[in-house]
C-alpha cells in the first residue's frame, strides 16, 4: 500500500467543503423563478375525502396554485409500486393496494398527502393550505400488525382481503418440525423489534424544474440512488421519458435506507412544476419526516430453536408478522423476506430451519429498509433466542454459541445464502479478550457493592452485503438488476475521473475510491474527481444501500481500471519498443520490466490523446467503462460484548464498555470503516434503549419530534472499542465484504442480552427505557 | 415586512423580510449563507448553530428582526478564505465527520464550548456539552476524539502565546 492507496488511514477529500459551509444540499439549491411548496397531510389515520375546497385559498397572497390527486390522476401519473415481487406460499402474488402520489378518494394513514400549495414563500403556502378545507368522512383504523389481521379489523386496501400483503415461507416445515418434535431441549420466545424513524438529519427536499422549451424535467432530490429514481419514475409514474428526466442527488445528508425509495414529493413537485410554469421546491420539516419518511422493522415473531442432547441446534422455527403501514414502499417487501429470513441460520449449523412471513397493512406510515433492514431482525431474533437457551441450558453464551459456529466453508445453510468465508471464532475471542470477558464477576462483585446490577452480553451476526447478484435476486422477485457501474477517464495530463452509479451520503466515497486509484495507477488522491449522483454526468447506476459500493461500485471500478491499464500498457509498449507483457505499472510509471526504461504516467496518458504516435489500429483516448455484476453476496460478520449497569432504584442504563470485533474483509480506509463501525452502534444503541415510533389507537403519531423520540445524544452514548479480525472475501477483486451495516446490526442483541443478565429477568422489550427496565426489576423480585 | 440590519462574518448586511422569519432563514435565504443548516422545527438538533454577539445560539429559535443589530458569525465566516479554523481541523484529522449536514453547527458549538472551559475539557463535559447538537453518522466517537483535541491544540496555543 502506498501512503494513500488501499489500507492507507487517509483523512477525506470531501471534509473541507463540509467543514467550511461549502456543501451543497437539495435545500440549498436556488433557480431563477423557484417558488415553494407545502403538502396539505391527512390529519386522520383513515377516512374518505368528501371534498377539497381551495376557493379562499387560491386567493391568499401570494399563491401560485393549489393541486390535488383528481388532478394528478386526470394527468395520467402512475401509482407508486414495490419493485420486488413476493408470492405466497399458495402462489399466489402480492396483494400491492395503490398507492396514489396525492390521495384522491381515502387516506390511510395520518401525513399521507392530499394537495400541493405552491406559493412566492413558504410561509405563503404554508397560511393558504391553512385555509384549504379538506372535508374527510373518519374511518376505523389498525395501528398494529398482529391486530389487522384479526377479523372484523379495520379494511386498509380493496386488493388485500384481511389486510394480508402476503404470507411467504422459506426453508423446510417438515424437517424443522421433526427435529423440535425429537429435541432434548426447545428454547420458545416471543421476539419484538420495534419500529423506528431513520431520521438522517438532513430531512428529505426536492426541486422540481419543468422546462417548457425542451419538455424537460430536472429534479433535485435527496436520494441513495438517483438512476433508480429515474427509471422507477419514468418506467412506472410516467412523470418523463428517461431522456426527457435528469435526477441529481447532490450532497445528501445521510440516508440510512430511507433515501433510497421514491416519495410521492419527487413526483408532485416535478408534475406541479409543469402545471405551475415555476420550479417547485419543497423540504420536509422534522415532523413531517417523523410521518411520512419510511419507517423501519416493527416485526413482532414466534420463535422454536431445538438443541440435541450435546446443546447443538437441531432446527429453528419463525412465525413472523411484519407491519408495512399503509402502503407498499419501493423494496418494503423483500426487507422481511429475502433480507430477513435468508440470514436466520447466523454464524450457526442449523441442519433445519423454517419460517413463515406474513406482512400486513396498518394505518400507519409505510415500512421499509432502515439500516441493516431484515438483516437486523434476524439478528436479534437469533441472538436473543441463543442467550436464552443458554441461560435454561446452563452453559456459558460463549461456550453455546462456540459448539454451534459453522467452521467450514463455503457453507450452504437451509435458507438459500452460501457464506464463502469467515472465522466466527476469532471475531469470539478477540472480543472477549478486549471486554475482559473473564473479569467481568469481580466488575460485577464491585458493582454490586455501589448498589449497582452489573450485566454483560453479547452478540454474533452475520449480514448479507454486496447486494446482490442480479439474475440471483431477479429470480427471487426482484424488478431490478443488482449491478454497478464506473467510468474511468483518465484526462490528457494524467489525472482521473471517475464515474460512479454508488452515491456517497456520508460513506467518503470521493476519498475511498480515489484511494483505490491512486494504488492502482499511482496518481495522488488530489488528481482523481469521483462523478456521482447526476443522471447527465453518470449512464447509469444502481445506488448505495445494503454496504454494497464497496463490494460491488469498487469492483466495477477495477473492471474500468483493468482496461485502462491494459490500453495504457498497450501505449507504453508501443512508445517504448518493449513487448506488451513486459510492461509493468509501478509507482506512477510505466517500465519495461528488468530494464531502466520508463515513461511518467502523465506522458503514456498525453500521447493516448495526441496520438501522434500510437500503436497501429488503436483508437486515441483513455477512457473506459465497466459494470460488475457480483457473483456472490458477501457475508461480514462478528461479535459484539456490551456490559452495563442498572441502577435499580431508576431504571437507568449506562454502558459501561461496548466491544465490537469485526470481520469487514479487505479494508480501503480504517479511518472511514471504523467510523461507520461507531455510526451503526450509536443506531443499534437508540434501537436497544431509546427509539421507538408510537402511535395510539387511532393511528395518530405520538412520537412527531426531537422532543419526543429519543434519538441517541452524545452523552447516551459511551467510546467504543473497536478491531477487525479479517478475511478476505473471494467473491470480488479487492476482498472487500462490507462494513456500513454491522453495527447497527450487531448492538441491539449485545445491549438487550446484557441488561437481561444484569437484572435477572428475560422479559424485556426494545427500547429498554428506564421505566421498561425498572418494571421488570419489580416483576423479578 | 421588516427591516434587519446585521454584521455577518464581519460585514454589514441589511434586508427586507417577514417579522416572522427566523434567523436561520434570513442567513440562509437572504444572504446566501447555506452553510448554517435546519435539521428539526423544535430547537433539539443543533444543526442551526451560529455564534451572535460571541456566543452560540441556535438560530432557529430567535427571529432575524431580534438579531438586527448584533453581530454573528456562521460557519463560513470562522476562518478566513480556504483556512481551517483548528477546530475544523480537528474535525478533519479526527473524522468528526460523514454526511457533513450536522458539522457546522456541531463546530460552532465546539468552538463556544472551548472558549468557555479552555483547556479543562474531559470527555465527560464534552458529552454533556454536545447535548443540544444531533448527530446521526458518527456515534459521537471521533466528534468527541476531535473536540478534546482541538481543545488541547488550542489551549497549547494560548499557553505558547503567554
Amino acid at each position: 500500500m502506498g501512503i494513500e492507496g488501499i489500507g492507507a488511514r487517509v483523512t477525506r477529500k470531501e471534509d473541507k467543503r463540509f467543514l467550511t459551509g461549502k456543501g451543497r444540499y437539495t435545500d440549498d439549491m436556488v433557480v431563477p423563478g423557484m417558488k415553494y411548496a407545502y403538502f396539505i397531510r391527512s390529519p386522520h389515520a383513515h377516512a374518505r375525502i368528501l371534498s377539497i375546497d381551495t376557493a379562499a385559498a387560491q386567493a391568499m397572497p401570494g399563491v401560485i396554485g393549489i393541486l390535488d390527486g383528481k388532478q394528478l390522476l386526470a394527468d395520467g401519473i402512475g401509482n407508486l409500486i414495490c419493485g420486488w415481487m413476493i408470492h405466497s406460499k399458495d402462489g399466489s402474488p402480492m396483494k400491492m393496494g395503490a398507492w396514489r402520489p396525492l390521495a384522491a378518494d381515502t387516506v390511510r394513514y395520518v401525513g399521507d398527502a392530499v394537495a400541493i400549495v405552491v406559493a412566492d414563500t413558504l410561509g405563503e403556502a404554508r397560511d393558504a393550505a391553512e385555509a384549504v378545507v379538506v372535508d374527510y368522512q373518519p374511518l376505523d383504523a389498525v395501528v398494529e400488525a398482529v391486530d389487522a389481521l384479526k377479523d372484523g379489523a379495520p379494511q386498509l386496501h380493496p386488493e388485500a382481503a384481511n389486510n394480508l400483503i402476503f404470507d411467504w415461507q422459506i426453508g423446510d416445515a417438515s424437517s424443522t418440525d421433526k427435529a423440535i418434535a425429537e429435541a432434548a431441549h426447545v428454547t420458545t420466545i416471543e421476539i419484538h423489534n420495534n419500529r423506528l424513524a431513520p431520521n438522517p438529519m438532513e430531512p428529505r427536499a426536492t426541486l422540481g424544474i419543468y422546462d417548457g422549451a425542451e419538455d424537460h424535467f430536472t429534479c433535485y432530490t435527496t436520494s441513495q440512488n438517483p438512476h433508480v429514481a429515474r427509471l422507477v419514475m419514468s418506467a412506472f409514474y410516467n412523470v418523463a421519458p428517461e431522456n426527457k428526466l435528469r435526477v441529481i442527488a447532490p450532497d445528501v445528508g445521510g440516508g440510512f435506507g430511507s433515501k433510497i425509495f421514491i416519495y410521492p414529493e419527487e413526483v408532485v413537485c416535478l408534475w406541479a412544476s409543469k402545471k405551475t410554469g415555476v420550479p417547485v421546491k419543497w423540504t420536509s420539516d422534522r415532523t413531517e419526516a417523523f410521518l411520512t419518511d419510511a419507517h423501519g422493522r416493527d416485526h413482532v415473531s414466534q420463535v422454536k430453536m431445538a438443541f440435541d442432547a450435546d446443546n447443538r441446534i437441531t432446527a429453528l422455527k419463525v412465525d413472523t408478522v411484519a407491519n408495512l403501514g399503509a402502503y407498499m414502499s419501493l423494496f418494503s417487501s423483500s426487507v422481511p423476506t429475502y433480507l430477513y429470513a435468508t440470514l436466520l441460520s447466523g454464524q450457526y449449523a442449523i441442519p433445519a430451519i423454517h419460517a413463515n412471513v406474513r406482512t400486513v397493512y396498518t394505518n400507519t406510515a409505510p415500512v421499509d429498509a432502515y439500516r441493516g433492514a431484515g438483516r437486523p431482525e434476524a439478528t436479534f431474533l437469533l441472538e436473543r433466542t441463543v442467550e436464552t437457551a443458554a441461560r435454561e441450558l446452563g452453559v456459558s453464551p460463549a461456550e453455546l454459541r462456540r459448539i454451534n459456529f459453522i467452521r467450514e466453508f463455503p457453507h450452504q445453510t437451509p435458507v438459500i445464502m452460501n457464506y464463502d468465508a469467515g472465522d466466527y471464532e476469532a471475531s469470539l475471542n478477540a472480543a472477549m479478550a478486549a471486554a475482559d470477558w473473564n473479569g467481568f464477576a469481580a466488575r460485577k462483585a464491585e458493582a454490586a457493592g455501589r448498589g449497582k446490577k452489573r450485566g454483560i452480553g453479547m452478540s454474533c451476526y452475520i449480514e448479507a452485503c454486496g447486494i446482490a447478484p442480479s439474475a440471483a435476486v431477479g429470480s427471487l422477485g426482484a424488478g431490478v438488476g443488482l449491478w454497478e457501474s464506473a467510468e474511468v477517464r483518465v484526462n490528457a495530463v494524467g489525472t482521473v475521473e471517475v464515474l460512479t452509479g454508488s452515491h456517497s451520503h456520508g460513506q467518503g466515497h470521493e476519498t475511498t475510491f480515489a484511494q483505490l486509484v491512486a494504488e492502482r495507477l499511482g496518481v495522488p488522491i488530489d488528481n482523481v474527481n469521483i462523478v456521482h449522483g447526476d443522471t447527465d454526468k453518470v449512464q447509469m447506476g444502481m445506488g448505495t444501500y445494503g454496504s454494497r459500493s464497496g463490494a460491488v461500485g469498487m469492483s466495477a471500478i477495477v473492471k474500468a481500471l483493468d482496461k485502462v491499464e491494459a490500453k495504457a500498457k498497450k501505449i507504453a509498449a508501443h512508445l517504448m519498443e518493449a513487448d506488451e507483457s513486459d510492461i509493468v505499472l509501478e509507482n506512477g510509471e510505466l517500465k519495461v520490466a528488468g530494464t531502466d526504461k520508463a515513461l511518467p504516467w502523465f506522458q503514456v496518458a498525453l500521447a493516448a490523446y495526441t496520438a501522434h504516435n500510437l500503436p497501429s489500429g488503436m483508437e486515441p483516448g483513455l477512457k473506459e467503462g465497466a459494470f460488475y455484476d457480483p457473483s456472490n453476496f458477501t457475508f461480514p460478520a462478528g461479535c459484539y460484548i456490551a456490559e452495563v449497569e442498572i441502577d435499580p432504584d431508576t431504571g437507568t442504563t449506562d454502558i459501561v464498555q461496548f466491544v465490537a470485533a469485526d470481520d469487514f474483509g479487505n479494508i480501503i480506509n480504517p479511518m472511514i470503516v471504523e467510523g461507520q463501525v461507531h455510526g451503526g452502534i450509536a443506531q443499534g444503541i437508540g434501537q436497544a434503549l431509546l427509539e421507538g415510533v408510537h402511535y395510539d389507537e387511532n393511528g395518530q403519531l405520538l412520537t412527531a419530534s426531537f422532543m419526543d423520540y429519543a434519538m441517541p445524544r452524545a452523552d447516551d452514548l459511551p467510546s467504543f472499542k473497536l478491531s477487525h479480525q479479517n478475511t478476505p472475501c473471494p467473491g470480488n477483486p479487492l476482498g472487500i465484504k462490507g462494513c456500513g451495516e454491522a453495527g447497527a446490526i450487531g448492538s441491539p442483541p449485545a445491549l438487550i442480552n446484557a441488561i437481561t443478565d444484569a437484572i435477572g429477568t428475560n422479559a424485556l422489550t426494545m427500547p429498554a427505557t428506564p421505566q421498561k427496565v425498572w418494571k421488570a426489576l419489580q416483576s423479578a423480585h | 415586512m421588516a427591516k434587519v440590519t446585521l454584521t455577518v462574518n464581519g460585514r454589514t448586511v441589511s434586508g427586507e423580510c417577514e417579522e416572522r422569519t427566523l434567523l436561520v432563514h434570513f442567513i440562509r435565504e437572504k444572504l446566501g449563507l447555506t452553510g448554517t443548516h435546519v435539521g428539526c422545527d423544535t430547537s433539539q438538533c443543533g444543526a442551526c448553530v451560529v455564534h451572535m454577539d460571541g456566543h452560540s445560539v441556535k438560530s432557529c429559535s430567535i427571529l432575524a428582526v431580534q438579531a438586527s443589530g448584533s453581530t454573528v458569525t456562521t460557519i463560513e465566516g470562522l476562518a478566513g478564505q480556504g483556512e481551517l479554523h483548528p477546530v475544523q481541523a480537528a474535525f478533519k484529522e479526527h473524522h468528526g465527520l460523514q454526511c457533513g449536514f450536522c458539522t457546522p453547527g456541531m463546530v460552532m458549538t465546539a468552538v463556544d464550548m472551548i472558549n468557555r472551559h479552555g483547556g479543562n475539557l474531559d470527555e465527560a463535559t464534552v458529552r454533556a456539552e454536545l447535548e443540544g447538537n444531533i448527530c446521526r453518522c458518527t456515534g459521537y466517537h471521533n466528534i468527541v476524539k476531535a473536540v478534546l483535541a482541538a481543545d488541547a491544540e488550542m489551549s497549547a496555543g494560548r499557553q505558547a502565546a503567554e
